[in-house]
């Protein structure tokens, strides 16, 4: 009972090769760069693009064999996609839009309207389903279209860069949520995402993607352990700091303080992108709110940009130029001060 | 500060509304308004304005009905010779009517390409009937339909048919509840643009469908006559004809071209 993908495309410059098996409460989360075939899958997946060689199965039951001339058509597929950019229907209120999907398997009108309804609800949109796709939020527009997707009762839920269309300050509140809801899907999952924070937050095995082909698969501690490419490299340089909100600074279990500008107390994952890290010999004064003391513990060149590995009571990875590290001539064993702005670092809850 | 409009394009564009706009003057000012009243109340002219009502909005319901797919498939099916067959579904836009009408005479004729089998097999006849007013109408207004459709459905963002077949809608669903809603500010356009190009039909009707009052006899038709043989009536029918079009246009236009325009999927 899972999902099993091995997909063979080969469309334009594009020469996509991935296999991949999904069990049932997973999330599988394919990250990669722009470009890379992360949707060209996902659209195979979905039955909107047919496979060159492969085949694709969920539950034992083959959607696509092409030496067996099999291709099942999406709308007969047990899959829920949600899209990039949400793709709600203009001309349809959310309630009709989530009824939608009921209707086109057989519902009579009443009864989809009733279910969707109920959906909308256990996502916490009652008081929006009389509204256009127009008059939503953007997070609100998010949550309509996973409303949309899992109404079908899928087996498998696609989610195709879920968080892409939303603005920063609102992606780290849905990201949350969006955690939250696939939590209660029991089915298997599969998410397409260029930014690794995605991943972090939402998966339980990631796929590295890249120019077509897999260059790394597993459990995310296994990838962080040893990245095999720059991307790699950055998917897991990602600052993660998990510990506990008290009136807006985060304490670690070691007892570093990260001031973050977002309110609320709690149990909460801190994300603090290298480039955002700013390395100084001296404890300057400046608009940023954290500084820690630190140890360089190891420099890593890759082309002008080079990634600081910093120890301390907060250990972290910054990026800085390679101009700026020879100007502040780095070496490993030196004490630095590092920086961040609280406006900067995202927080997961 | 608002910005100083160009002068020579100002005069330039006042003279173009003079040129579509004197006309209509010019015919206002000539109507012997004394006599209007009697001949809008003519049973002639009433069954002229009936017959071309019935025949614009019949030849705009063929229009729907064939123009609709073709713009489908000049939009969506690649295939070889689409721009001949594009060519094909506007030349009677380019085409003199009177040729459209001799051409539809050829095929469509009691001893025509095919009217000849229409006959002998099925006993319909169209020369000469209000059937066959309304196939030359279509046949004139089509274009506008499809050209105007067309452009919409190229326009429109395909994923949200993908995004309906996810959802487990079937072909025929999609195409009803997420393709034509999206198109439909341009549909609607089409079909008043090829409603009103009906409605002026006049050289390929005549052609084909002669000139017989109560059947084949339209507003268009009946202004042609009049002016041979009643002058003053003939001018009263003309503004009748230049007033329900001027109005249909300031109606809707206005709201489905401009406006509606915006509200097609991108």
């Amino acid at each position: 009972m899972s999902l099993v993908a091995d997909v063979v495309v080969r469309r334009g410059s594009l020469d996509l090769r991935v296999a991949l098996r999904v069990e049932p409460g997973e999330t599988v989360a394919v990250v990669g760069p722009n470009g890379a075939g992360k949707s060209t899958f996902l659209r195979c997946l979905a039955g909107l693009l047919p496979i060159d060689e492969g085949e694709i199965a969920v539950d034992g039951k083959v959607l696509d064999d092409p030496t067996l001339g099999v291709c099942v058509a999406p709308e007969r597929r047990p899959m829920g996609v949600v899209f990039q950019d949400h793709l709600l229907f203009p001309h349809l209120t959310a309630l009709d839009n989530v009824a939608f999907g009921l209707r086109g398997r057989g519902a009579r009108r009443r009864e989809a309207r009733v279910a969707a309804a109920g959906w909308l609800e256990r996502l916490g949109l009652g008081t929006c389903a009389a509204s256009v796709p127009s008059a939503l939020s953007g997070g609100q527009a998010q949550r309509v279209a996973l409303a949309r997707a899992l109404a079908t009762e899928p087996r498998v839920l696609l989610l195709d860069e879920p968080l892409a269309a939303l603005d920063a300050s609102t992606r780290v509140a849905v990201r949350a949520e969006l955690r939250r809801h696939l939590a209660s899907f029991d089915g298997m999952r599969v998410l397409v995402t260029h930014d690794p924070v995605d991943a972090y937050a939402l998966a339980d095995r990631v796929v590295v993607l890249e120019a077509g082909r897999v260059v790394q698969e597993g459990a995310l501690s296994e990838v962080a352990a040893t990245p095999r490419s720059r991307f790699v490299a950055d998917l897991v340089g990602v600052n993660l700091v998990e510990g506990v909100v008290v009136d807006g600074v985060l304490i670690t279990e070691s007892g570093a303080r990260v001031v973050i500008a977002d309110a609320g107390d709690g149990p909460a994952l801190a994300v603090i992108r290298p480039h955002s890290v700013v390395v100084s010999r001296r404890a300057e004064e400046g608009s940023a709110r954290n500084r820690w003391a630190t140890t360089v513990a190891g420099i890593d060149r890759r082309g002008d940009r080079a990634r600081v590995v910093l120890e301390g009571e907060l250990p972290l990875v910054a990026e800085i130029t390679v101009e700026s590290l020879e100007q502040l001539g780095l070496r490993p064993g030196d004490e630095v001060h590092a920086a961040v702005k609280a406006t900067d670092i995202e927080v997961d809850r | 500060m608002p910005r100083r409009l160009p002068v020579g394009a100002l005069v330039l564009a006042a003279l173009g509304v003079a040129f579509v706009a004197l006309p209509l003057v010019g015919l206002l000012w000539r109507v012997p308004w004394s006599r209007a009243g009697d001949v809008l109340a003519d049973d002639a002219t009433l069954t002229a304005l009936r017959l071309s009502l019935v025949c614009s909005l019949g030849a705009t319901a063929i229009a729907a009905v064939l123009g609709v797919p073709l713009a489908w498939l000049l939009a969506r099916v690649p295939f070889r010779g689409s721009a001949a067959v594009r060519a094909l579904a506007t030349l009677s836009m380019v085409l003199p009517p009177v040729v459209g009408g001799v051409a539809l005479f050829a095929a469509l004729g009691r001893r025509g390409l095919v009217g000849q089998y229409l006959d002998s097999w099925f006993g319909v006849r169209l020369p000469f009937t209000t059937a066959g007013a309304m196939v030359a109408q279509a046949f004139v207004a089509m274009p506008f339909l499809v050209v105007t459709v067309e452009a919409a459905l190229r326009q429109m963002d395909m994923r949200y048919e993908e995004a309906a077949q996810t959802l487990g809608a079937s072909r025929g669903r999609v195409f009803w509840r997420v393709t034509l809603p999206a198109v439909r500010p341009a549909l609607v356009a089409g079909l008043v643009l090829a409603w009103a190009r009906a409605l002026g039909e006049f050289g390929a009707t005549i052609t084909f469908a002669g000139n017989f009052p109560g059947t084949t006899q339209t507003l268009p038709l009946a202004v042609y006559l009049q002016l041979e043989s009643d002058t003053g009536a003939g001018l009263v029918l003309a503004a009748l004809m230049m007033v329900v079009s001027f109005a249909v246009l300031v109606g809707l236009r206005g709201r489905w071209l401009v406006r509606g325009g915006g509200a097609v999927i991108a």
